[in-house]
């Protein structure tokens, strides 16, 4: 097989087909060749987690990732997380109310990051979600706003589920 | 920070696979997870001409138990290590460790057959293997061959994996009835490259201890089995009055027999320090599971 590699993609529910170097990234993918910039890079080497997305339902540094690794994978990206009518994910809302960015870099990894963690463990403890966020480094430093944010999230999602098995 | 230009194949089967490594030698690398192998191919510290990516091969080992060998195969992820209930059950210390293996987005992916082929020598895979006194399956387009784990790991990042051979399975086998065991590590966050680790395992007969097998990661050439400070546990007597001196005694010898090194994270002397307070903590988070009934397996 040559240097260069069709390969087709489903990112945020679009189909994409595409000839990409094999070389290439599925963050540069993301970002150069779909110009779904919402995936930030920062240290390229699969520490910082700001270029974590969710592959097949699992999160996964789009940096460690070639793009020809996705092939046939469903990839969500920040761009992905909005439902239907164009709402936010609860999780965006509680990072919204709760200040849970600064800069906003570091956000769509903690993001997809703490999606999977609640969706893995919906009544987290304040311990589980600082382990499960330590993978995503914010340069910020507004890590306790980030976990506020996450545990309001976790409250939010308990209470919509009750109300949910009430109303049924 | 991109790897320079490779061939990409995607074998279909181990056939195939083990063809193009023999065409490939030494200019062909295997993926499954990447986890350490990209960020050495973006760093450029190695650069494949051929990239052989085996995640889409049929017929390859999952997770598999049978006469009390585990086997893991190379497509299996840390994650599904720590879910797997026959895991939890009889080789506790694997998810025990898996858990201090980076984060879950890097556990999604990577692998510990790659993590034991890279041989990192804080990498918690080789050292578990090691305390389960396994063994790796290496292929070749000219056959199989088993090597037990401490003849396969040859020091830092090296191994004793021939150019034209992938790793296709990692055997664990099962600790006698009655084993109890724990794992510890230490790291200056949690997920980061550990400092030190103690995997401990050992059976308690009538108060007195036997099969005590001392594996301790961090130490500079991949696991590290601490046979003496295991011969130091064999036959002391663990009851709660004599416990304190024998693990004593086996912290001292451990810190006696490691040969750590230093580098920019930290001193060969604290990583030596850690070895002995590390070798204590296990054995006696061990004997506390022993106590409560817990983890024997």
């Amino acid at each position: 097989m040559p240097t260069e590699v069709a390969i087709e993609v489903t990112v945020n529910g679009r189909m994409f087909a595409r000839r990409v170097p094999a070389r290439l990234s599925l963050a540069d993918f993301l970002r150069d060749h779909l110009a779904l910039t919402g995936t930030h890079l920062g240290c390229e080497h699969g520490v910082c987690g700001a270029c974590t997305v969710s592959v097949d339902g699992v999160s996964a540094r789009s940096c460690l990732m070639l793009a020809v690794q996705a092939d046939g994978a469903e990839v969500i990206t920040i761009e992905g997380l909005r439902d239907t009518k164009g709402d936010w994910h609860p999780v965006q809302t509680a990072f919204f109310e709760n200040f849970g960015l600064q800069c906003g870099y570091c956000t769509p990894g903690f993001l997809i990051t703490a999606i999977e963690l609640l969706q893995e463990n919906p009544t987290p403890t304040e311990a589980e979600v600082r382990e499960g966020l330590s993978g995503n480094i914010c340069r910020c430093s507004g890590y306790q706003q980030i976990v506020d944010a996450v545990l309001a999230a976790a409250q939010a999602g308990q209470a919509a589920a009750k109300e949910q098995t009430a109303g049924g | 920070m991109k790897p320079a230009a490779f061939d990409y194949r995607r074998p279909g089967d181990l056939s195939e696979a083990l063809e193009i490594l023999a065409q490939g030698g030494g200019d062909a690398r295997v993926i499954a997870g990447g986890q350490s192998l990209v960020p050495m191919m973006n760093m450029r510290v190695v650069s494949p001409a051929i990239l052989v990516d085996i995640n889409k091969m049929i017929g390859l080992c999952g997770i598999d138990v049978q006469d009390n060998i585990l086997r893991i195969g190379p497509q299996v992820r840390h994650n599904d290590v720590l879910r797997d209930p026959r895991i939890a059950a009889h080789w506790p210390l694997l998810p025990e460790a898996i858990h201090h293996v980076a984060h879950p987005a890097i556990r999604n992916r990577g692998t510990p057959c790659g993590s034991v082929a890279h041989n990192d020598p804080s990498a918690e895979a080789p050292t578990i293997l090691a305390a389960y006194e396994g063994s790796v399956l290496l292929a070749s387009a000219t056959g199989l061959r088993e090597v037990a784990i401490e003849d396969f790991s040859q020091g830092l990042l090296m191994t004793d994996l021939s150019d034209g051979e992938m790793v296709i399975e990692l055997r664990y086998r099962r600790p006698p009835p009655g084993t109890v065991s724990a794992f510890v590590e230490f790291a200056k966050r949690l997920g980061d490259f550990a400092m030190a680790g103690v995997a401990a395992r050992l059976q308690i007969t009538d108060g007195v201890c036997r099969g005590a097998r001392i594996t301790i990661l961090g130490m500079g050439n991949g696991p590290f089995r601490a046979r003496a400070t295991e011969a130091i546990l064999e036959g002391q007597k663990i009851t709660p009055d004599a416990a304190p001196a024998a693990l004593a005694a086996a912290a001292d010898a451990a810190r006696q027999e490691v040969a750590p090194e230093g580098d920019v994270l930290v001193s060969a002397g604290y990583r030596r320090h850690l070895a002995g307070v590390l070798t204590r903590r296990a054995l006696e988070t061990a004997l506390a599971r022993a106590d409560r009934g817990t983890n024997a397996h």
